[in-house]
This record gives C-alpha cells, structure tokens and sequence, in this order.
C-alpha cells in the first residue's frame, strides 16, 4: 500500500493526531471518558496503521521488538509499584490516600500513575499481536 | 508492619514477578526468579496459616476501601490451607523444573514459561485468597490464560488441540461463573462474599437466585472437571510438559473444587438451597459416576500420563462425594481428600516427567522395565499408585477412611460399598503401571537409560514420601481440613 499516494499522505497528516489523541485520553481519563486500556489502544491502533501502509519492517524499526515486549512488562511494573509503594509508605497495597500529603492529591496521583501502567501495558500488547498475526503473512502453514 | 500487608503479597509475589521474568529473558535468570519467588510465596501461606489459627480470620482492604464496598481479601481456615497446599506444590514443581525444561522446551522459550507459570500461580492464588465474587472471576481468567499457554507449550503438536479444547471449555465456564456472579449482584447488590452470604438468605428462592446457583455450579464443575463436564481434562494433561502436567494437577482443579464449597457453603449456605433442591443428590450421582467410568476407562488407557489423568477424574469424583454429604464428616473427608490427592498426583505426575526425560511420552509399552533402570523413579509410582487406591499407611487411606466415616453416618452402607468397589477398579489401573514397570524386559528405548538427575528427584520423592507422611500422621491434613470444614459449614444451620 505503500505507493498509493492518497493513503500515504493522509495516513502522515492523521497518525500525529492520533498519538496526540491517545495522550489525551490517558492524561484525561480521571476527568472524563477515558483512561490507560483505551489510550493504550488508540496509541497501538496509530503505530498499526503506520504498518498497514509502509510496511511491518519500516513499524519494526521504529517499535522493535525488544521495546514493545519491555513495555508489555513495564506497564504490569507500574501498576504493582505504585501499590508496593503506597505499601512501603504505611497504607494498604494500592492505597492512593498515603502518595501525597493531601489524600485527595495521592489519589490523584495514584491513579494517574497506575493508569499510565494500564496504557503503557495495553498499547505493548496490541502491537505484540499485530507484529505476531502480520509476520505470520510470509510463511507458509507448517513451515514454522 | 509486614505481618498486615501478608494477604497482599500472597498474590503480588508471583503477579510481579511474572512481568520480571519475561524482562530477565535468559532461561537461568528467569528460572532462579521464579524458584526464589514460589518459596517466598510458600513462606507467606505458611505464614497466613499460621496467623488465622492463632487469630481468626484476617481481613485485608485492597487499597484501603472498606469491604463491603472495597475488595476484601479474607483468608479464614478454609483458604488458608489451600493456599500452603497451592504454594507448596507450586514451589516443589519449580525447583524440580530446570532439567526437565531444558530437555523439553526451546531455550528461548524458558522466560516465558515462567512468565505464564508465575501468572497462573498468581490467579491461582488470587482466586483462594480473594473474599470478593468478581475477584474471583477476574483471577480465575489470569490463572486460566495462563494455563492454556503453559498447556501449549508442550512438544507434542496434540498439545496445542488439547489447549484449544481447554480454551473453548474454560471460557464457557468462566462466561457461567460471571453470570452467576452477576445474578447474584442483581439479587443482593454485593459483590463482597460474606456480604452476599448475609444478604443472599433474605430472598427467598426467587428465580434469579437458582439461576445464578445453576450457573455458578455448571461453570465450577467444568473447571474443576466433574463427571461428564471433564472431557478437557485427559488430553491437557497428557500433553502439556511435565512440570506444567504437575502443577496444574496438584492446583488447577483443587482450587475450583475449593470455589464450589466456598459458593455452595459459604454463600448459598445461607439459603435454604440443601433442603429445598436436591443439589446434593445430582453431585452426588455424577460423583459416583465420576469414581466408576473414568476409572474403568483409564483401564483401557495406553498413555501412561492419560492414564492418570483419567484416574484424577475420578480421584476429583471422591472429592465432590464427600462434599455431597454436606456434613461435617464429609466435608473434612472431602477437603482431605483435596490435600492428599493433590500430593499423590503431583508426585506421580514429577515422576512420569522423569520418565519422559529418558522415553519420551511415557507409554505401557515403554516404560517396561523401568524397575530395573530407574529404580527410585519406578519405587515412587508405586508409593503414589498405592496413595491413589488407599492402601493403609498412604494419605489416600486417610481421606477414604474418612469418606466412608461420613457415608456410614448417614447409615448408606451402599455409598461405603461403592468407595470400596470403585477402589478395586484403581487397583486395575495401578497394576497395569506397576506390571509393567517390573515384570518385563527393559523397552529398547530404557536399556541404556540412566536413573533421571538428582535435581529432578529429589523433589518428586519429597512429595512421594509425604504420601507416606500424610498416611501415618494426619494431624495437618486432617486438622486443617476439619477446621477448614467447621469454618465453611458456619453456614449451614
């Protein structure tokens, strides 16, 4: 797809959007609509459609393996770390109240940080599995 | 400050550390990571066991929210002895698994067998400790995903069909049990178990309430394999690697067995469900049908592994009997019987995985003559064969005993018949391990095969010898299990 014009312009104007838009929905979902599993999907969903017209070897370099399996853990990371440090800090696990000196502003904090382990994990996952259904395209059945 | 927080790190241990594993990359790493991990873990369920029996049951609000609006984490004497069981054998099988899984599985595989191992310890883990319904159901779909990897990781390509066959199965249970969960919401507005178990006897049987009983006993029994909702269990099991076959056998279906006396005792106690329903007398029936056709067909097995996992079909349908008798007796025989069959299979199940390392998938055929190359691997099967039939002096004597205790309570002298007779039919299935194991010439593929390395026997016949240990000495199964009965049966009037 990668010499059709119309596609390769309109997919460079829309992907900058989209990622922009993925940062909204993460950083806003305590407000609103939102929050880490969708931004994570609307992130990923950006970087496939990037493979879908240039290429998966053009995505692979961008996203490389190794990075996006880092984030697949990572994510899972964040989440648990903030609940062990809301433990080290005297509060049950995942007990926002005790981040900051304000509870209202621990909570806030808490939840902003967990939720970026949601999208960081959700947006490895997807893209995990876009490289693994699309690098299947090549081969044969049973060659593998 | 740490004694607080244990009912947390039960499930957190293996949880993070799972993500880590996948991270450490390299097969060694990864491994050590998860050998330190199962024994920490083991070390908080120990630790938990402990303080319930010095305190009572403890209560722990995930992220500081009052249950019954938080998620609770409630660890009584009925969960507090699964969890030492699930973390134990989760341990043993880890420190067993180094050689097995380099001869077994791709190297570059190992990281994320442990990442996938650790997840379904962690779910595992997470559904016993958990005093919260939709817990449950979250938890039990991380330890289910997580089994259907580990499953598919088997060499043996049937492996992969065995796991999609578990997957499609699983899912119809796990898709049950949040219906059930969620009727259950609508009825009382709870999600909180002992909440739902104050406010489930106000309504009196109305519809929604036997819906939701229906679908939660139809979705357990499918993951815990009851007779005939356990036509995934043989293939899983014969093909997985032989570390997985262990664990899950040992853990998998115990802990769903523990659901369905939580859900049954625990919550639905409090309804007039026993009087009015004949819930008893179905699980009763499947019960026996479970001790006598799956018996009889493991007869009939070439597989060795199938073999066995025919014959937990039917160990599974002792478990359920006792449970059926809804008595104290019959409860603790039942809970027993979870203990001590986890340890007979478990240890059989490490045993054929040292089987396997030298023939390959262990068939009749093939292990002939395995007495006289493996002679500590062969004693072992015959120790945890005479566990499954319950010669005296094994744990499974101990939970038959107490199983005919509880059906002669009842004055059903037929019941006690049948648990005798259906015994003679794992006598059948023994021999044909045991004939073959000692009275025929060594297969070729045996005649130079060494005995399997230390690291993989020691742990296997640690647990053989607790089958001996926990038929001479009964006071930690059959006292945490009686406790553990007491506490689910608080319930019933």
């Amino acid at each position: 797809m990668k010499s059709d014009r119309v596609l390769r312009v309109i997919a460079k104007l829309m992907i900058p959007f989209v990622l922009v838009f993925a940062l909204y929905v993460q950083l806003h979902g305590d407000f609103g609509p939102g929050g880490g599993f969708q931004a994570g999907v609307i992130l990923a969903a950006g970087l496939i459609f990037y493979g879908l017209i240039f290429g998966l070897e053009t995505t692979r370099r961008i996203a490389p393996d190794w990075l996006v399996e880092t984030m697949v853990a990572a994510g899972v990371l964040i989440y648990a770390g903030v609940g062990v440090v809301s433990m080290l800090l005297g509060g049950n696990f995942l007990d926002y109240s005790v981040l900051a000196r304000d509870p209202v502003a621990g909570q806030h904090l808490g939840i902003l940080l967990v939720e970026l382990g949601v999208g960081v994990t959700v947006s490895g996952v997807m893209v995990t599995i876009f490289y693994m259904f699309a690098g299947r395209a090549g081969r044969e059945p049973g060659e593998d | 400050m740490i004694a607080l927080q244990l009912p947390a790190l039960q499930v957190l241990l293996p949880l993070a550390a799972a993500p880590l594993c996948l991270l450490a990359r390299r097969s060694g790493a990864a491994w050590a990571l998860a050998l330190a991990t199962g024994w920490a873990v083991f070390a908080v369920a120990v630790a938990l066991m402990l303080q319930v029996a010095g305190s009572g049951p403890i209560s722990y609000a995930m992220g500081g929210w009052a249950p019954p609006w938080g998620i609770e984490y409630r660890v009584d004497a009925a969960n507090a002895f699964v969890l030492v069981l699930v973390s134990g054998v989760g341990a043993l099988a880890v420190t067993y698994a180094r050689e097995s899984l380099a001869r077994k599985i791709a190297r570059e595989q190992h990281a994320l067998f442990w990442t996938a191992y650790l997840l379904c310890l962690g779910g595992l883990l997470g559904v016993t400790v958990t005093g919260d319904a939709f817990n449950v159901f979250v938890f039990l779909e991380i330890s289910s995903l997580a089994t259907y990897i580990l499953i598919a990781m088997g060499r043996d390509r049937r492996a992969l069909y065995a796991s999609y066959q578990y997957l499609i199965m699983g899912t119809i249970g796990a898709t049950f049990i949040v219906i059930g969960v969620g009727l259950l919401y609508l009825m009382t507005g709870t999600l909180n178990i002992v909440d739902l178990a104050g406010r489930i006897g106000d309504a009196s049987l109305a519809r929604p309430k036997l819906a939701a009983l229906a679908f939660l006993t139809v979705g357990i029994s499918l993951k815990l394999a009851l007779f005939p909702l356990h036509l995934w269990l043989p293939n899983a099991y014969a093909y997985a690697p032989s570390v997985a076959t262990a664990f899950l056998a040992a853990t998998a279906t115990k802990v769903a067995v523990y659901l369905l006396l939580r859900f049954g005792f625990g919550v639905f106690g409090h309804s007039q469900v026993f009087s009015r329903l004949p819930l008893g007398e179905v699980l009763l029936v499947l019960s026996i049908g479970a001790m006598f056709v799956a018996s009889v067909v493991a007869i009939y097995q070439a597989d060795v592994k199938r073999l066995f996992a025919y014959s937990s079909v039917a160990q599974i349908g002792y478990i359920t009997l006792g449970a059926s008798l809804a008595s104290q007796t019959g409860l603790t025989a039942s809970i027993v019987h979870l203990f001590n069959h986890a340890v007979t299979k478990g240890a059989i199940f490490l045993l054929l995985g040292c089987v396997a390392l030298r023939v390959g998938q262990p068939t009749i055929e093939r292990i002939a003559g395995l007495g006289r190359r493996m002679p500590w691997t062969s004693a072992g099967l015959v120790i945890g064969g005479l566990s499954l039939i319950g010669v005296p002096g094994t744990a499974g004597f101990v939970s038959k005993w107490y199983l005919v205790l509880a059906a002669l309570e009842r004055g059903w002298w037929w019941l006690a018949a049948l648990i005798l007779l259906s015994s003679l039919l794992a006598v059948v299935y023994v021999w044909r391990v045991v004939e073959s194991c000692y009275f025929r010439e060594p297969s070729p593929r045996l005649a130079q095969a060494p005995e399997a390395p230390a690291s993989m026997l020691i742990p296997a016949l640690a647990l053989a010898a607790a089958c001996v240990y926990f038929g001479l000495s009964t006071g930690f199964s059959v006292g945490g299990a009686a406790a553990a009965a007491a506490s689910l049966l608080q319930a019933l009037p």
